[in-house]
Parts: structure tokens; C-alpha cells; sequence
């Protein structure tokens, strides 16, 4: 008697954490959407396909759907500024640096550009993008 | 009773479906004016840019980057005269986009020199691997790097070195940043540089800089009625990014204009200060430069003969000056237009080639589209991803028989349209 209740009580807790994670997730997401839109989707488009030559693509890029989160967590927040070479292809624009995000929403946005379109890689942390922008240096690794 | 019905509506549906590929696959998808015909000259060549055609025929390609055989310079030739390229070979190992014949001289540029090839009598390259440099150690610093080149009556070539920036700010593309005051990138690049085609390893001492205040330069090409040097360029990019208190997304897609400019020595087009735009038909002082998007530039900077939609990209400019077209398009300018990015969120516009009106040497200020569809999209459907746009017009070219080709540097196509009565 006592153990179905105990298990009646987990069963439910877990449900109310899924949902409740389940919904933060689904803001997150929805909060990096937005980033992307207003920041992102001039240079790299609606559908993450950036611009041949010059704007590099998210979509399907092995270095955006890669292990090098601190690399792209440098990127977003510091700015680009050189030749890159992206699965072959070269891109010359600069990348806008962007400040004055905070890491919680670094992560928001690159969460939703790592699970956009046909990309389906991990969602990025608040901790891996803290991990990122430490140190001094102001610029982007290479 | 009812399955017989839907399957005449069925076949119905597939005969309309039917009928409209065939009408497009007629002119290789592309809609033009009547008359006009085009098909598919080349197709996979790699990323062609500027293209040039001899006295014979034979189309030389400039490849933005290698082909699979390690190629930059393609020659396309219709050796059993079908209309349809039969022969494809090429030679040299650095990419770029400029690419001019004169006479038995074929001179290429990658994105920091020119070089010239000696061709024979039947247009093959006789000096593959060891082309002469008539110029070299231009800037290239990413942006803009491309050199396109044409040449005046003499010997004299003008070869476009673009701004590496889009607005001279302190910080290339910062929100709210400021423009360097004067531009310090004015001196190397941001203009046309003329050169003695004749003289062997110049560089920027030996030349002159012929034209300046021009962002970026792609197409060129020199009016021989006029007998003078034209210009498109590609207008700043990001209004809206940088200034969004000053411009709305709708304003940054329309503005500024992309801007067809008759160049005379010593001639400034103002980038970086002002740009044109093609409302207010004014020189508007740049937001790095504390406009407001209503201030007026000075008034000695040069006005534009024709304004075109904002970020269209104009790639490639040629005076038709054969006799196979109707006579409205003698001395008349075409233009490609590779097609916007910067528009969006908005839909993107171009991927067209339009052509622009000439009378007695002067552009009326008109123009219209003349060739469109190249982007692959039925019936209006609207780009909002720059990629997927399955042709982007690039380079351009009169073949002898008045014919004219537009390269496409996305799938390596070269589109042939003719005019038959």
C-alpha cells in the first residue's frame, strides 16, 4: 500500500519535472529564436543557409554542429574577423560581436541554431558558455 | 462515375503541369522579352565569374576557386557549332573574377594581381604555366578582394580594388560604430586603378588611381560610343543592424541604392560618406558619419546615371554593341544582378539581368528586367535564403554572332540568349 503511494509520488513529481523542464526548454528555444531573428538572420538567413562567399552557413556546418562550443560561444560574443574556411568553402564578412548578451541567452540562441533546421546537435549549457568567455582575451579564437 | 471524374481532372493537372515545363525548359527557365531565346550553353563548370568570347567563339570562364581538376581559367568551346558546348579544357591554379580577351591576349585577375596568357590563332593557350604579371600586390583583405577588369581603346586597363568594409567604421560592422575620419581605406582600395596594359610588374606606384568613393566594384565595362568607363556598384550594406533608431528593416531591404555611375578621371562616388538614396533621389550622409538619413552629402560627389533597388548586386556589365538585337538595345547596358541577401528578413530581389537604355552615349535613367528566373522559382515564388536560389547571374558576354552569354557562378551554367525575328 505504502509503496504504490511512494510510487504514485514519484511518478508524479517526475511528470511535474518533465513538464516543467520540458517548458523552460521549449523557452529557452523560443528565447534563442528570437535572438536569431533579430541578430542572426540578416547575414545568415531564414534558413540558416548564410550567403556563398561571403556569409558562413549554420545549417548543416560541421563546426556549428561540432564539440568546439567554446569556440562558437567566442564567436558570437567577441566578433569575427578572419579568412574562414568552413567544409571547403571560404566566407570574407566580418561577424558582428554582440556584447551585451548575457551567457543565458549565448545559450538560448546557440541552443536553437545547434537544433535548427537539419542540425541536431547538443543544446549549449550556461555553464559551457561561462566556461567559454573566460579570460581576457576580447577576440575570437581562431 | 466520381473515379472517372477525378481522373480526368487528374490528367487535366498533368498536362497543364506538363505544358508549363515544357515552356520552361524551352529558354533554360528563363523568361524574356518576345523574340528572345536562350538555352544552356555550358553547364557545371565550376564557380564562373567573368566570362569572355572570341572572334570564333570559344567562351573563357574565370573560376572564383578551382575546379576539380585544379582549374581557374576554363575554355568552352562548340566545336560541331550546335549551340551547345562540346569541348571544355583549362589551365591555371588561382582563383578570381576578372577576365578580358584582346586580340590574342587573354588577360585574368586573381584577387591581388592580373595576369596575361598568350593565345594562337585558334584561341589555345600557348604559355599556361607561366602567364606574365602585369599587375600584382593589390589589397585583398577578405571583403570585396575580387578584381574585375576592362580596358579603353588604348592599352590601358582599369582594374576595380574593392573597399575592404562596408562603411569604414572604426570596427568593420559594430552597431552604432563610427566612420574613420578621412577613410584611411580610400588610399589603396575603394576605387579603379588604371594601368599601361603593355608594362610588365606594376604595381599600385605605376598606376593611377582613375576613380574613388566606390565601396565595390564587380561589373565594368568600357561605352565605346561614349568612350567612356562605367561602373555598378554595391551599395553599404547593415543600416538597420547598426542604426535601428534610424532605419526599420522595410527601410534597410529598399535602401541605399545599387548605383550605375559614367566615370570620368578623378571622379568620387563617396563612399564611404554618403550613399545614394533612390527615394529621396539625394547623396544622404552615412550614418557612421552622423546622418540621420535625411542630411544631405556634398554636393561635388558624383550622381549616379541609373539607381537600381537596394542589394541587388550588380555582377557584370556589358554595352551590346552587335547587331543581331532589335535596334533598342545598340550601345544599351546590360547588367546582371546576382540577387539580395541583405533585404532579409524581407524576401530577396535580383538574380536578374536587366538592361539600361542608352541615347547618343547617355543612360536615359531607365531600365527594365530582361532576362529573370534564374533563382528556379515558379510563378513569383518568393527567395527568402540566399542559397536557394538555384542560379545566380554573373558574367557577361557578346558573342560574334550578336548573341549575348550570362555565366552563372553557382552551378558553373552559361546561359546563351539570342534574338530571332
Amino acid at each position: 500500500m505504502g509503496n504504490s503511494k511512494i510510487r504514485c509520488f514519484v511518478i508524479g513529481a517526475l511528470i511535474m519535472f518533465l513538464f516543467v523542464s520540458n517548458k523552460t526548454q521549449a523557452q529557452n528555444l523560443a528565447n534563442g529564436k528570437k535572438i536569431y531573428e533579430t541578430r542572426c538572420l540578416v547575414c545568415h538567413q531564414a534558413d540558416g543557409g548564410g550567403v556563398p562567399n561571403m556569409n558562413a552557413p549554420l545549417d548543416a556546418a560541421s563546426n556549428v554542429v561540432g564539440n568546439d562550443i567554446t569556440r562558437l560561444v567566442r564567436i558570437v560574443k567577441y566578433g569575427f574577423n578572419e579568412r574562414v574556411e568552413l567544409d571547403g568553402l571560404y566566407y570574407s564578412n566580418s561577424m558582428t560581436p554582440n556584447p551585451d548578451l548575457t551567457p543565458a541567452q549565448i545559450s538560448d540562441v546557440l541552443s536553437y541554431i545547434r537544433t535548427s533546421w537539419s542540425n541536431k546537435a547538443t543544446k549549449v549549457t550556461i555553464a559551457q558558455v561561462q566556461q567559454g568567455i573566460k579570460g581576457s582575451q576580447k577576440t575570437s579564437t581562431k | 462515375m466520381y473515379r472517372m471524374k477525378k481522373g480526368i481532372y487528374l490528367l487535366l493537372l498533368l498536362s497543364i503541369s506538363v505544358h508549363f515545363l515544357a515552356n520552361a525548359q524551352d529558354n533554360a527557365g528563363l523568361t524574356l522579352p518576345n523574340g528572345f531565346k536562350a538555352n544552356l550553353f555550358a553547364e557545371n563548370i565550376g564557380s564562373a565569374r567573368h566570362i569572355a568570347i572570341s572572334k570564333n567563339g570559344v567562351l573563357f570562364a574565370k573560376l572564383n576557386r578551382a575546379d576539380k581538376e585544379g582549374r581557374t581559367i576554363i575554355r568552352v568551346e562548340d566545336e560541331n557549332k550546335d549551340g551547345i558546348s562540346d569541348k571544355i579544357t583549362g589551365w591555371a591554379n588561382f582563383g578570381g573574377t576578372g577576365i578580358y580577351l584582346k586580340g590574342n591576349a587573354l588577360y585574368a585577375s586573381s584577387n591581388s594581381a592580373v595576369f596575361k596568357y598568350q593565345l594562337d590563332g585558334n584561341y589555345e593557350v600557348l604559355n599556361p604555366l607561366s602567364p606574365i604579371t602585369i599587375v600584382s600586390g593589390l589589397i585583398s583583405r577578405r571583403q570585396h578582394e575580387s578584381k574585375s577588369i576592362t580596358f579603353d581603346k588604348a592599352n590601358n586597363i582599369y582594374v576595380n580594388i574593392g573597399a575592404y568594409s562596408n562603411a569604414c567604421q572604426e570596427k568593420d560592422r559594430t552597431a552604432g560604430g563610427l566612420g574613420m575620419m578621412p577613410c584611411p581605406i580610400l588610399d589603396s582600395a575603394g576605387g579603379i586603378w588604371k594601368f599601361d596594359a603593355t608594362k610588365e610588374n606594376q604595381t599600385y606606384g605605376d598606376g593611377k588611381r582613375y576613380a574613388t568613393g566606390l565601396r565595390n566594384v564587380i561589373g565594368l565595362d568600357w561605352n565605346l560610343q561614349a568612350n567612356k568607363l562605367y561602373v555598378a556598384q554595391h551599395g553599404r550594406d547593415q543600416l538597420n543592424t547598426f542604426f535601428p533608431s534610424l532605419y526599420t528593416d522595410a527601410q534597410n531591404a529598399e535602401l541605399p541604392a545599387e548605383t550605375f555611375y559614367e566615370i570620368n578621371d578623378g571622379d568620387n562616388a563617396g563612399w564611404p560618406y554618403v550613399y545614394y538614396d533612390n527615394f529621396q533621389h539625394k547623396k544622404i550622409v552615412s550614418p557612421e558619419y552622423g546622418g540621420d538619413g535625411k542630411k544631405e552629402g556634398a554636393s561635388d560627389i558624383k550622381n549616379p546615371a541609373v539607381a537600381f533597388p537596394a542589394h541587388m548586386a550588380p555582377m557584370g556589365v556589358l554595352f551590346y554593341t552587335g547587331d543581331q538585337f532589335p535596334e533598342k538595345y545598340k550601345n544599351g547596358a546590360f547588367i546582371t544582378f546576382h540577387g539580395s541577401w541583405n533585404r532579409a528578413p524581407l524576401p530577396q530581389e535580383g538574380f536578374f539581368v536587366a538592361f539600361v537604355p542608352f541615347k547618343n552615349g547617355k543612360a536615359t535613367g531607365e531600365w527594365e528586367i530582361f532576362a529573370n528566373g534564374f533563382a528556379g522559382t515558379i510563378d513569383g515564388a518568393k527567395i527568402t535564403s540566399t542559397r536557394s536560389a538555384k542560379a545566380r547571374p554573373c558574367g557577361l558576354a557578346q558573342g560574334p554572332d550578336g548573341s549575348i552569354y550570362v555565366s552563372d557562378d553557382t552551378k558553373g551554367s552559361i546561359f546563351k540568349i539570342s534574338y530571332q525575328k
